[in-house]
C-alpha cells in the first residue's frame, strides 16, 4: 500500500483518525474518511486514471465536482456495480473497489490507444462519411464500433437495493447549500416559512469548502456550522445533504434525488435497511436557485494531459482534502480568481513555478498578494505546448503580441507536474433554463446568466453571476426574504444579513482559443469536450461543413452529449463556434438545457413501482378458492381470471373438454365478477340508455333484461352487455371486463358534458357484487336447494331478473346466458361471495358441478355465435358487419347512428362475421390466421379476413371458428383458405351459430 | 456540390487536416419563386425535396424551415425502424419506406447507419398473442418479413429480458421483424439535405412561414419572415405543427399535437442487440451505437407544443423498463427530451391533396414518423409532382375521415395513444 | 407536471386528471341533416391551436367531474377553469 505521498500533514475536512482502504485498478491504497475517490487517488499521486472516449488518451483527474469529464470509473462488480461514476463524486468507504472504464487491459497500457494513432481519420462525424461499403458490412463495422463505445458495464444481476419516493410541499425550496443558499435558507427559515434546503454534496458550504476566508468575522467553515445548527433546529426547515435537485418542471414542480446511504462505511457492500436513494417530488411555492458556478478552462494545445486541471480544483483539493495535487504547480489564467489557487498552494508549501496570466499588467489585491509571495507572474504570456503524455512534466510558454492576437518570440520551458487553468466561471443556469426561462449572455463574465424568470423562482449568488462572497451572501439573504414574503411569510424583525470582506477583482479577458505552435488540429489537439474528445478542430470542421446552429454542432461533434453534459466544455464550444461563424456568442445561443442536471438512477425514478407493485393485481372475492382449486389464471387487464381448472393428468384440451361438457350436460359454475357492473338511476335513466345503446329501452319492463350494444360516435362497436331494469328508474348495466372503467367514463362524459339536463346517476358496483354464473341443464335443480322462489321457466323466464335470498344471502339473480344453456347469474355482496360459492360447490357435487374458466366460457359462447368485443371486433366493425341489424333501432337517434350511413360503412365488401368449419374436423385453425379466397404459391396474397376465435368443440366433436370475411354474409358455403407456414387449411364459410341454432336448450328442459 | 464521402476522401482530407471539406448544403437566400415549396425541413420534408429532384426532375424547389433542419421530431425520436403494421395499406407504405432505407446510405452517399438488428414486439397476455399473431400473418401474406417467437426464443435473443413466469405480466411470446432496427436520425436529415442540395434544391433555414397565399382556391405562394415566396405547389410537412400551418390556408385537420417523450441512459458496453417493444408494459428500448439505452413511452395525455419533458412520464417509463429488464435499475438517466407528434384518430398518416389546389399536406404520422421518412418523401414527391397520390398513399387521403375508411393502426403503433 | 385548479377540489396535480380534448364541440341536434363532410367535421376535425386552447378535463382520480379550461398549449399556463355550461372566459 502506497503512503499518500501528496497528503498534507494537517488541514482539510478529512478525518485522519479514520483511515480507509480501497482498491483502484487492482492496486491497494489508503485514504481517509471525508475523501472522495478522486481526492484519495490524488493523495496517492495517481497520474492517469482513465482513457478518453474516442482517442484513448491518458487522462487524469480534472476537477473536484460534478463537472468531472475524465475520471469516470466502474464502482464495485456484480449486482452492486455502478458504471460511469465520477471519481470526484464517490465518497470513499472502507473496502471500496473501482476500475477505470474504457481501457484494456490497463489504464497504463491500453490497446485502444491505437485510435490515437488513427486520430486524423477520426474527426467529428467521420462515421457519416464512411463505413458505407460494402453495403452489407455496416452491421459488422457496427459491432466493432459498439464494443469500442460505451463506457462502463451494466450489472449482471438484478438490483439488490430499494428506492423510495416521497412528496413534499413547501413554501421555499433553496437549491444549493453554499453561501448564497445558506443565507437564503436562514432568511426564509427565520420568517417561519417551510423551507427545504437541498445540497448535492455531503458537506454544506459549496465553494466555501474550497476557499479560505471569513464570514461575519469567523472562519467560513465555522459560519457554515452555525448556520446548519440554526437551520436544523427550525421545525419547519428540512436540510437535505447529498440531495441533487435535477429537474425543474411545470408550475414549480421539481425533482430531487437523495443518496441515503452512500457514506456509511458498510453501505456499498452490505444489504441496507431502508432505501439507497430517495426521489423527492417537490411542489414549492417559491424557489431560490443558489446553484453556484462551474469553472471553465482555457483551451490550449494538448490541454488534456494528466496533471492539467481546473485552477479552482487545485485549491479545492488543497483546502478541502489536504491534498497537494502536485509538487510543482503552474497556474494559467485570464482572471484574478485563479490567483487564489497560486496563493493557497504557495502557503501550503507547494512550489508554484509560474503563474501565467494572458492579460497584461494585472493589478489588484490578488495579483499583489501573489507577487508578495514571490510567485513569478508571467503576464501577457500563454501556454503553447504541454509536455508529457502520461503525466504532465513541463509546459512551454510564449509571449503574446501587443494586440494579443498571436504569439511571438522564443518559447520558454517551465517544469511542472500539475497545471490549473481558468478561463472564468459559468453560472449554473441549468435549473433556471429548465424552468422555461432564458439565459442572457453577460459580456463582463463572458458567460450566460439567468434572464427573467418564467416561474416563481430567482437565482442568487454565483448562479446569478455574482461571484464575490459578500455579494453571494447579500443576494442569498435578499432572495430568501423575497421568497418567504411571496409565500406569505414576512420577516418579523429586520434580520441582518451575513457579510464578508469584498475583494476587488479586475475583469477577465476572453481568449477562447489559445494559440499554439500550429493551428488547432494540425498536430496538437485543443480539447473542448474532454469526455467525448471533441476538439476545436472538430467544431471548426462542423462550421466549415455548414453546421451552424449550436444544436447541429452538438449533434455532429457530440459536444456536451456525455454524462458530464458538457459542464466544462459547452461555453468554450459555443465561443469557438461563434468565432468560426464570425458572430457573437450571444447569437449562437445555447443548446436547450434538459433534465436531469446530473444523471439519476433508474431505480430511484421507478421507486417501489416494480415487481409485484408495478401494477395492481385485481382479484375477485373468490380468488382464493380458485387458487386452492389449482386454477391457471389469465391476465385480463389488471384482473386475474381463472383460465381453466386442470385436474391431475389432464392436458389443457382434456380440461376444456371436461369443463365444456359438464356445462352442456350437467352444471358448471363461473366467476363472472370481473365484468363491469354499473348502477344507473334517475327519472331519465331509460332515455339515457336509449341514447347510449343502439336499441330501445323505454319499454323494457321492470324485472326484465336486455342485451345492449354500444357504439362509438364513429359507429364502431365499442362494448356490449346485458342491462336489467330493476325498477322504473333503476337499471343495472353490465359491460365487458376490459371496458368497465372506460364505459363508466363514457357515460359520465355524455351526462356531464352534453346532456346535463338528464337526471341520471351512475355508480360502479363491479367490486360490490360477487357474481357467479350457475349454468347447465341441472342448474335449476341446484339453485332450488338454495332459494324458495319459483324457478320454473314460466315464473322466471329467460332475460328476466329477480331479487331473492340465495343461501340466506340477499341476492340479485339474472336469468341471462352466454352459453345457450339454462343459466343463472347470481350476484351477492362480495363479502358473501366465497361462502355462497363454496356452499354451491358442496351441494353441487351430486350434480357433478364443475368450475369453469374463461377459456371454456369462450368456447361455449362461440358455439352459439356470440361475439366478444375486442376479439370479434377491433374498433372497425359496425353492428351490420356483425350481423346485428336486429339490434339497431331505426326509430331513434343514438350515439354512432349517423356514422353508419357514411359511404365506407355502407359499401359492399366490408368484413362480416361468419363461422368457419375446417374441411378436416380435427384441425383447429390458429386465431389470427389470415384468410384468402385465392391461394398463391408465395406471398403476396389478397387477404379477405382473419380468424377471430377458434376452438375444438367437445359438444360438436370437431373444431369451430369465427372469422370476419369481406362480403362473408353472401358467401355461405364457399371454400376459403388459411395459408399458414408450411401448410394451408381449407374451410367452409358458415353462419356463426354452430350449436342449438333454435335456442331450445335455454330453459333447460 | 459537395465532395464525395468515402474512406478514401476521408484519408485524403486527413492529410490536409480536414480543411478541404465543403459545406454539406448551401445556405442560399430565398429566390422570389420556385416550382415547388416544401414547408418543413425535417426528415420528411427533405426526403420529399430529394425525391422530387431525383425521381421527377423537379429541382427548382425550396425547403423552408423555421429553425434548423432536423430540429423537430427527426432529431428527437428513438430511431426505431420497422414496417410491421397490420393493414395492407400501412404495411405496404411502411415497407416501401424500409426498402428505401435499405439502400439509402449508398444512394445518397451519407452513412445513415441503418442497423437491421431486429424488432421484437412482446406479447404479455392472451389478447396480445392473438393480436400479434394476426399482425404477423398479415405481414407475412403481404410478402414482408415477420415471425412469431416463443418465450424461449425471445429469451435467447434478449438475455437481459425478464422472461420469468412470475413477472407481473410475463412474456408469452413475441413477433420479430428481422429487417427492422434503428438508424441515425440526424444522419437521415443531413443526408437527405446534402443530397437534395446536390440537385440544386434550396434549403432555407431560419425562415418561418407565416401565411399561405391563395387566389381563387389555388395556392400561389407563402409569406415568410424573410419575405414573400411564390410557388404553384406547396407541401406542408411540419410534424407537430401541421394544424398550425394548415390553418394558414383555412384547412381544418383531424390532427392533435401531443408530446412524445424519450430518454437515454449513460453509455455502457453492449447489452442489447435488438429493439424491444412492449405495448402492455408501455415501453420500447434499444441501445445506440454510443452505448446509450434509448427508450420511449406513449404520448402524454394532453395536447402541447411545449416540447418539455416531465418527471411523471420518466418515472413511469423507468418502472416499465425495469420490469422488462431488471438489470437497468442501477443505470442512470442521462438526458430526457420531448417532441410533438401529430396524432390522427386512426393512428395513420395523412399524405394527401387538399381542397386547395396546389396545396398538399403530409402529416399525422404520430409515432410512425422516423420509420416512414423515405417512404413518406417518396410518395409525397409523387403526389406533388403528379398532382395525384401514388397507389401507396392513396388510402391515406384526408377524405377518409368523411367516408369513414379509416386505417386503424393503434395496435401496431404498439404504444399508448 | 402542472397544477390544474379543479373548480370543486382546488389545485391538484395534473396526474389526477384525464384529458377530454377540445371543448365546446356540441353534438349536432339533427345529425341526419348533416352531410358526411359536416359529420366528419364534428367527429374528427379539431382546431389544435398553438397557444390558447379551450379544452375539457375530468378529475378522474378525485371528484370525477368534468369541467372546461382555458390553457396555453405552449406555456401550460391555465388562465381559467369554468364549469360545464358556463360562459367561455
Amino acid at each position: 500500500m502506497s503512503a499518500q505521498k501528496n497528503r498534507l500533514g494537517n488541514g482539510g475536512r478529512i478525518n485522519r483518525g479514520k483511515p480507509l482502504r480501497f482498491t483502484f485498478n487492482g492496486r491497494d491504497y489508503q485514504g481517509y474518511e471525508g475523501d472522495t475517490l478522486a481526492s484519495a487517488l490524488l493523495a496517492n499521486n495517481s497520474g492517469a486514471v482513465a482513457r478518453s472516449f474516442k482517442y484513448h488518451r491518458p487522462r487524469g483527474i480534472y476537477s473536484a465536482g460534478v463537472e468531472e469529464p475524465n475520471a469516470v470509473v466502474q464502482l464495485e462488480t456484480g449486482a452492486r456495480t455502478r458504471p460511469n461514476l465520477q471519481a470526484t463524486e464517490i465518497e470513499l468507504y472502507d473496502g471500496l473497489s473501482a476500475t477505470s472504464v474504457n481501457c484494456w487491459p490497463t489504464v497504463e497500457f491500453d490497446i485502444g490507444a491505437i485510435n490515437s494513432l488513427a486520430a486524423r481519420l477520426l474527426p467529428a462525424g467521420f462515421y457519416y462519411k464512411t463505413f458505407m461499403w460494402p453495403k452489407s458490412f455496416w452491421m459488422t463495422y457496427e459491432r466493432v464500433i459498439r464494443n469500442a463505445a460505451g463506457l462502463g458495464k451494466a450489472p449482471t444481476a438484478p438490483d439488490p437495493d430499494t428506492y423510495h419516493k416521497c412528496h413534499a410541499h413547501t413554501d421555499v425550496l433553496v437549491v444549493g447549500g453554499g453561501p448564497a443558499g445558506l443565507a437564503a435558507a436562514l432568511a426564509a427559515g427565520r420568517t417561519g416559512a417551510r423551507v427545504i434546503l437541498a445540497e448535492q454534496e455531503h458537506d454544506f458550504g459549496g465553494r466555501l469548502l474550497s476557499e479560505r476566508g471569513d464570514i461575519d468575522g469567523i472562519p467560513a467553515g465555522d459560519w457554515v456550522g452555525l448556520a446548519l445548527a440554526e437551520l436544523n433546529a427550525m421545525e419547519e426547515v428540512t436540510v437535505l445533504g447529498r440531495t441533487t435537485c435535477f429537474g425543474y418542471y411545470d408550475h414549480n414542480y421539481l425533482g430531487m434525488v437523495e443518496r441515503c446511504h452512500i457514506n456509511a462505511a458498510k453501505s456499498m457492500l452490505e444489504p441496507k435497511d431502508g432505501p439507497s436513494e430517495r426521489l423527492w417530488r417537490v411542489r414549492s411555492h417559491q424557489v431560490v436557485l443558489a446553484t453556484g458556478a462551474i469553472e471553465r478552462p482555457l483551451v490550449f494545445a494538448d490541454n488534456d494531459r494528466p496533471g492539467v486541471m481546473l485552477a479552482g480544483a487545485l485549491r479545492a483539493y488543497l483546502n478541502r482534502y489536504a491534498v497537494r495535487p502536485g509538487r510543482k504547480a503552474v497556474i494559467f489564467t485570464n482572471n484574478d480568481d485563479a490567483y487564489r489557487s497560486a496563493i493557497d498552494l504557495h502557503d501550503s508549501g507547494v512550489e508554484v513555478t509560474a503563474l501565467i496570466d494572458l492579460r497584461v499588467d494585472p493589478d489588484g489585491p490578488l495579483p499583489d498578494a501573489a507577487r508578495a509571495r514571490n510567485i513569478q507572474v508571467m503576464d501577457g504570456w500563454v501556454i503553447t505546448r504541454v509536455l508529457g503524455n502520461r503525466r504532465l512534466r513541463a509546459i512551454e510558454i510564449q509571449r503574446l503580441t501587443a494586440d494579443g492576437g498571436a504569439i511571438t518570440g522564443e518559447a520558454r520551458r517551465i517544469d511542472c507536474d500539475v497545471l490549473g487553468s481558468s478561463g472564468g466561471w459559468n453560472p449554473v443556469v441549468h435549473l433556471h433554463s429548465q424552468s422555461g426561462a432564458k439565459a442572457r449572455f453577460d459580456d463582463a463574465l463572458q458567460s450566460f446568466v439567468p434572464g427573467p424568470a418564467r416561474q416563481a423562482e430567482r437565482s442568487a449568488g454565483a448562479a446569478n453571476g455574482a461571484f464575490a462572497l459578500d455579494d453571494c451572501l447579500g443576494q442569498g439573504h435578499a432572495a430568501g426574504l423575497e421568497a418567504a414574503k411571496l409565500a406569505g411569510f414576512k420577516s418579523k424583525s429586520k434580520t441582518k444579513r451575513p457579510t464578508a470582506e469584498s475583494i476587488d477583482e479586475a475583469p477577465l479577458k476572453a481568449m477562447w482559443i489559445v494559440p499554439g505552435e500550429a493551428k488547432p488540429g494540425h498536430g496538437s489537439k485543443h480539447f473542448i469536450d474532454l469526455h467525448n474528445d471533441v476538439t476545436v478542430a472538430d467544431i471548426e470542421l462542423a462550421a466549415r461543413e455548414g453546421f451552424h446552429s449550436v444544436e447541429h454542432v452538438k449533434r455532429y461533434t457530440t459536444l456536451g452529449m456525455g454524462p458530464d453534459q458538457g459542464k466544462t466544455g459547452n461555453i468554450p464550444g459555443m465561443a469557438v463556434l461563434a468565432g468560426a461563424l464570425d458572430t457573437e456568442i450571444a447569437s449562437v445561443g445555447t443548446t436547450t438545457f434538459r433534465p436531469p442536471f446530473t444523471p439519476v438512477t433508474y431505480g430511484a425514478l421507478a421507486g417501489r413501482d416494480i415487481g409485484e407493485f408495478s401494477d395492481p393485481a385485481r382479484k375477485t372475492a373468490l380468488h382464493h378458492w380458485h387458487e386452492q382449486a389449482s386454477a391457471l389464471f389469465e391476465d385480463v387487464g389488471q384482473w386475474k381470471r381463472p383460465w381453466y381448472y386442470p385436474k391431475a393428468g389432464e392436458t389443457m384440451q382434456d380440461s376444456l373438454n371436461r369443463e365444456c361438457l359438464a356445462v352442456r350436460h350437467g352444471v358448471g359454475i363461473l366467476d363472472a365478477t370481473t365484468l363491469g357492473k354499473i348502477d344507473i338511476q334517475g327519472p331519465d335513466a331509460a332515455e339515457f340508455l336509449n341514447r347510449i345503446y343502439t336499441n330501445a329501452w323505454s319499454k323494457l319492463a321492470v324485472g326484465r333484461c336486455r342485451y345492449g350494444l354500444m357504439l362509438g360516435e364513429d359507429g364502431m362497436v365499442m362494448d356490449d352487455g346485458v342491462t336489467a331494469r330493476l325498477a322504473e328508474n333503476h337499471f343495472h348495466m353490465t359491460t365487458t371486463t376490459g371496458n368497465a372503467a372506460r364505459v363508466l367514463g363514457w357515460l359520465e362524459e355524455w351526462l356531464q358534458t352534453e346532456w346535463p339536463e338528464l337526471k341520471v346517476y351512475c355508480n360502479s358496483v363491479t367490486e360490490y357484487w360477487a357474481t357467479m354464473t350457475v349454468c347447465g341443464p341441472r342448474s335449476r335443480d341446484l339453485l332450488a336447494e338454495f332459494t324458495d322462489i319459483d324457478l320454473s321457466a314460466e315464473a322466471f323466464p329467460f332475460m328476466s331478473f329477480k331479487q331473492a335470498d340465495v343461501g340466506g344471502v340477499a341476492a340479485r339473480i339474472f336469468r341471462i346466458s352466454f352459453t345457450g344453456e339454462l343459466s343463472y347469474e347470481i350476484n351477492v355482496p362480495a363479502s358473501h361471495g366465497l361462502g355462497l360459492w363454496t356452499a354451491l360447490m358442496t351441494a353441487g357435487e351430486k350434480y357433478g358441478i364443475t368450475p369453469y374458466g374463461t377459456e371454456t366460457m369462450h368456447i361455449l359462447r362461440a358455439e352459439k355465435g356470440y361475439i366478444i368485443v375486442g376479439q370479434e371486433t377491433d374498433g372497425t366493425m359496425t353492428p351490420n358487419d356483425l350481423g346485428m341489424d336486429w339490434i339497431v333501432s331505426t326509430k331513434k337517434d343514438f350515439i354512432g347512428r349517423r356514422s353508419l350511413s357514411r359511404t365506407d360503412c355502407t359499401r359492399p365488401g366490408r368484413k362480416q362475421l361468419v363461422g368457419l368449419l375446417t374441411d378436416n374436423p380435427s384441425e383447429v385453425l390458429p386465431e389470427g390466421a389470415q384468410l384468402v379466397f385465392d391461394v398463391k404459391p408465395q406471398p403476396p396474397m389478397d387477404m379477405v379476413g382473419h380468424v377471430t376465435s377458434s376452438y375444438y368443440s367437445a359438444a360438436l366433436g370437431r373444431s369451430i371458428a369465427l372469422a370476419v370475411v369481406k362480403g362473408g354474409a353472401d358467401r355461405m358455403g364457399e371454400t376459403i383458405h388459411a395459408p399458414l407456414i408450411g401448410k394451408t387449411v381449407n374451410c367452409k364459410i358458415t353462419g356463426p351459430v354452430f350449436y342449438d341454432p333454435d335456442g331450445s336448450r335455454i330453459d333447460g328442459a | 456540390m459537395t465532395s464525395r464521402y468515402s474512406i478514401f476522401s476521408l484519408m485524403r482530407n486527413a492529410i490536409g487536416y480536414h480543411q478541404g471539406w465543403q459545406r454539406a448544403w448551401r445556405s442560399p437566400e430565398p429566390k422570389p419563386s420556385y416550382d415547388a415549396i416544401i414547408i418543413g425541413g425535417g426528415g420528411h420534408g427533405l426526403a420529399t425535396a430529394y425525391y422530387l429532384a431525383k425521381e421527377h426532375g423537379i429541382t427548382n424547389v425550396a425547403v423552408i424551415e423555421k429553425g434548423w433542419i432536423g430540429g423537430g421530431n427527426t432529431g428527437r425520436n428513438t430511431t426505431i425502424i420497422r414496417s410491421n403494421y397490420l393493414w395492407d395499406e400501412s404495411a405496404r407504405l411502411y415497407d416501401k419506406s424500409l426498402r428505401l432505407y435499405e439502400g439509402l446510405s449508398q444512394e445518397i452517399n451519407f452513412n445513415v447507419m441503418l442497423s437491421q438488428r431486429g424488432v421484437l414486439n412482446l406479447a404479455h397476455n392472451l389478447h396480445d398473442l392473438r393480436e400479434i399473431s394476426r399482425r404477423v400473418n398479415a405481414i407475412r401474406l403481404n410478402g414482408f418479413d415477420s415471425e412469431m417467437l416463443t418465450t424461449e426464443q425471445v429469451q435467447a435473443m434478449v438475455p437481459i429480458l425478464d422472461c420469468s413466469k412470475d413477472a407481473r405480466y410475463p412474456v408469452l411470446g413475441a413477433s420479430l421483424q428481422k429487417r427492422g432496427g434503428v438508424a441515425r436520425h440526424d444522419g437521415v436529415a443531413w443526408g437527405y439535405a446534402r443530397a437534395a442540395d446536390g440537385y440544386g434544391v434550396d434549403i432555407i433555414q431560419n425562415c418561418e412561414v407565416t401565411g399561405i397565399v391563395r387566389e381563387g382556391g389555388k395556392v400561389t405562394g407563402v409569406e415568410t419572415t424573410r419575405g414573400l415566396i411564390n410557388a404553384p405547389k406547396v407541401g406542408i410537412v411540419t410534424a407537430g405543427h401541421t394544424s398550425h400551418v394548415a390553418a394558414m390556408a383555412g384547412l381544418r385537420l383531424p390532427i392533435e399535437s401531443y408530446p412524445l417523450q424519450a430518454m437515454v441512459s449513460e453509455p455502457i458496453k453492449p447489452v442489447l442487440d435488438c429493439v424491444v417493444m412492449s405495448g402492455a408494459v408501455h415501453a420500447y428500448i434499444s441501445q445506440s451505437d454510443r452505448g446509450e439505452m434509448v427508450m420511449g413511452a406513449g404520448i402524454d395525455h394532453f395536447t402541447s407544443y411545449a416540447q418539455r419533458s416531465t418527471l411523471a412520464v420518466v418515472e413511469q417509463q423507468m418502472a416499465a423498463v425495469i420490469k422488462l429488464i431488471p438489470i437497468l435499475s442501477r443505470l442512470r438517466l442521462m438526458r430526457q427530451w420531448a417532441g410533438i407528434v401529430d396524432t390522427c384518430p386512426d393512428a395513420s398518416p395523412i399524405v394527401s391533396k387538399t381542397p386547395v389546389d396546389g396545396l398538399y399536406v403530409n402529416g399525422g404520422w404520430g409515432t410512425g414518423g422516423f420509420k416512414g421518412t423515405p417512404g413518406s418523401g417518396w410518395v409525397f414527391a409523387h403526389t406533388m409532382a403528379r398532382d395525384e397520390p401514388h397507389e401507396l398513399n392513396a388510402p391515406f387521403t384526408l377524405d377518409r375521415f368523411t367516408t369513414g375508411a379509416l386505417i386503424d393502426e393503434h395496435g401496431a403503433a404498439a404504444v399508448a395513444h | 407536471m402542472f397544477l390544474i385548479p379543479c373548480p370543486w377540489c382546488g389545485e391538484r396535480d395534473e396526474e389526477e386528471f384525464s384529458y377530454g380534448g377540445e371543448a365546446h364541440i356540441e353534438r349536432p341536434k339533427d345529425p341526419d341533416a348533416l352531410s358526411d363532410a359536416e359529420w366528419a367535421d364534428y367527429l374528427f376535425m379539431r382546431k389544435n391551436p398553438k397557444g390558447t386552447h379551450f379544452e375539457r378535463w375530468n378529475h378522474a382520480h378525485g371528484c370525477r367531474r368534468w369541467f372546461n379550461a382555458k390553457r396555453d398549449t405552449v406555456t401550460h399556463v391555465i388562465e381559467a377553469v369554468y364549469k360545464m355550461g358556463e360562459e367561455k372566459p
